[in-house]
């Protein structure tokens, strides 16, 4: 335990990477997450890692993919537009079976749109923004302190199930100080790496990496190894938090900045003596399915609340499972609900 | 007071994200617990800055503030801005050297403090937004002197640390207006 700083969001990301014993990053800079790399552009050489300002996403993600190539614990950040260029490398590496650490700072689309918080980029995450049947565990911080906690767990869970782990934010959650703890990292190096591509000093045979299989029987065999590592990630890796559930009248479910709203809208609800639950999922996915299993016969309804146009919602959706209804509230290009607009949603849909 | 919430607004270039920032770290000191958060739309480029600065006795929620306890305003535009943010019975600290106008609010307290002529005479404009914090803290006493002296030497660069006296001065004077 360490004493505690007053720190940026971003900046706490970087320092969570080189803690986690990362000493490669690759990346482009662009609102709202360029103090990432700012922050390792100073550190990194320091501490005889490598900084690489790119000349494009589209490179600095093929970059991210020959350093875990190699084994080496590899970050690489940016925002909605940048990470867009990234998909087709993200869809090789995950092919390929490489750890891998990728932060998205969301900002609001489509194309350019702005540089606020947004929350638009969640099918993009959690459904494959690349091509092919892949996954990503994609963890969503909800405080600074979390940030850097999760940033450290993204490259354990890395390099556990050899998968790209993203860190999903957005503006807020980069720009905010808070204060922050930086607690003991462990797990650094532990992972077997012994398929890493790093020169066989003629003791071994070649190890490959490549996400290309020719032949369809292999290929299948390949995918359904895959699959039944994402089973296994569904099982052992899902994180959420439930706040109030318990009783509520309603259950309202938030990621990351639109998670701490909930939560001051649940004590204002508490003065007019509505109940509001949250369930806040950590993993987008793995989604936390099971949670709504265990709550469902609890409140009248569910609410989604999103910055986006209604995305996650589709995931409580299946995971309510036609039990109780479920209702949307979203905003977009970089609208924040209020705490008093979301409050009101929650007793029209009571009134209903 | 067990929560504090304050709308800090003004020009880039006056200070407002750094004395937000010395405000909140000040506040860790005193282990409450603290967010302090920038604009950083596209406002920010020669236009107005301000940021929000929580800090509580309970852990904190949002950081966004829809309404505050106390405004801090260095210029005219933030005051139209942000007059009706401010909570019945909370407070409004004004540069007076550059907002002239007077809030409309009748269920709020209202300070002026001509903070930038006396920087100025003290030598350093940049600290204005020194004094309008002391005049919050002998307002409130969200922060005490001591944690905010450690606060000023964690958030300055080392090579400003020589400057620390006068701004404590700058403080004082706050605190005494």
């Amino acid at each position: 335990m360490g004493e505690k700083l007053l720190m940026k969001g971003n900046e706490v990301i970087a320092e969570a990477a080189l803690r986690a014993g990362c000493r490669h990053y690759f990346g482009y800079p662009i609102t709202p997450q360029t103090e990432i790399a700012h922050y390792l552009a100073k550190k990194m050489p320091e501490l005889g890692g490598t900084f690489i300002q790119a000349e494009s996403e589209v490179a600095a993600i093929n970059m991210v993919y020959g350093a875990a190539s190699a084994g080496a614990r590899v970050l690489t950040s940016s925002s909605s537009p940048g990470i867009s260029l990234k998909q087709e490398g993200l869809s090789y590496i995950a092919g390929a079976e490489l750890p891998a650490v990728v932060v998205n700072i969301v900002r609001c689309g489509p194309g350019l749109g702005g540089i606020l918080p947004a929350q638009c980029d969640y099918f993009q995450a959690v459904k494959g923004g690349g091509h092919g049947d892949y996954k990503m565990v994609v963890l969503a911080p909800s405080s600074v302190q979390e940030l850097y906690e999760l940033t450290v767990e993204a490259f354990n869970i890395a390099d556990r199930y050899r998968i790209v782990s993203m860190i999903m934010g957005d503006g807020i959650l980069g720009q905010m100080m808070e204060s922050v703890e930086f607690k003991d990292v462990e797990n650094i190096d532990k992972a077997d790496k012994s398929w890493a591509t790093t020169g066989t000093q003629m003791k071994r045979e070649h190890n490959t990496t490549t996400s290309i299989y020719i032949q369809p029987e292999v290929l299948e065999k390949h995918n359904q190894k895959l699959q039944a590592k994402y089973r296994l990630i569904e099982e052992k890796e899902t994180r959420v938090e439930s706040y109030n559930c318990e009783d509520a009248d309603i259950i309202v479910t938030a990621f990351g900045t639109v998670a701490r709203i909930v939560k001051n809208v649940i004590k204002m609800a508490q003065k007019e003596g509505i109940k509001v639950g949250l369930i806040r999922p950590i993993t987008l996915w793995p989604f936390p399915t099971a949670e709504y299993e265990k709550y469902a016969d609890v409140p009248k309804a569910f609410l989604s609340v999103e910055l986006n146009a209604g995305q996650m919602v589709e995931d409580v959706k299946m995971a309510v499972n036609g039990k109780k209804p479920v209702y949307f509230h979203g905003r977009m290009g970089g609208m924040i609900p209020t705490q008093k607009e979301i409050l009101d949603k929650i007793k029209e849909i009571l009134n209903k | 007071m067990a929560d504090q919430q304050i709308i800090m607004a003004g020009f880039g270039g006056q200070g407002i994200l750094s004395a937000g920032r010395i405000l909140a770290y000040a506040g860790m000191l005193e282990n409450k617990n603290v967010s302090w958060l920038p604009s950083y739309g596209p406002e920010m480029r020669g236009g107005t800055a301000n940021c929000n600065v929580i800090i509580s006795d309970e852990v904190i929620g949002s950081p966004i503030l829809n309404t505050a306890t106390t405004l801090i305003v260095m210029n005219g535009p933030s005051l139209d801005k942000f007059e009706n943010a401010v909570e019945s019975g909370g407070i409004i600290i004004k540069d007076s050297s550059l907002v002239q106008r007077t809030p409309e609010r009748k269920d709020v307290e209202v300070y002026g403090v001509p903070a930038t002529e006396t920087a100025f005479n003290m030598g350093n404009p940049a600290f204005a937004n020194i004094i309008l914090l002391g005049k919050l803290i002998a307002l409130t006493n969200i922060v005490s002197k001591e944690n905010f002296e450690v606060a000023l030497k964690k958030t300055l660069p080392s090579k400003k640390h020589s400057l620390i006296p006068v701004e404590m001065k700058a403080l004082e004077f706050g605190m005494q207006y």
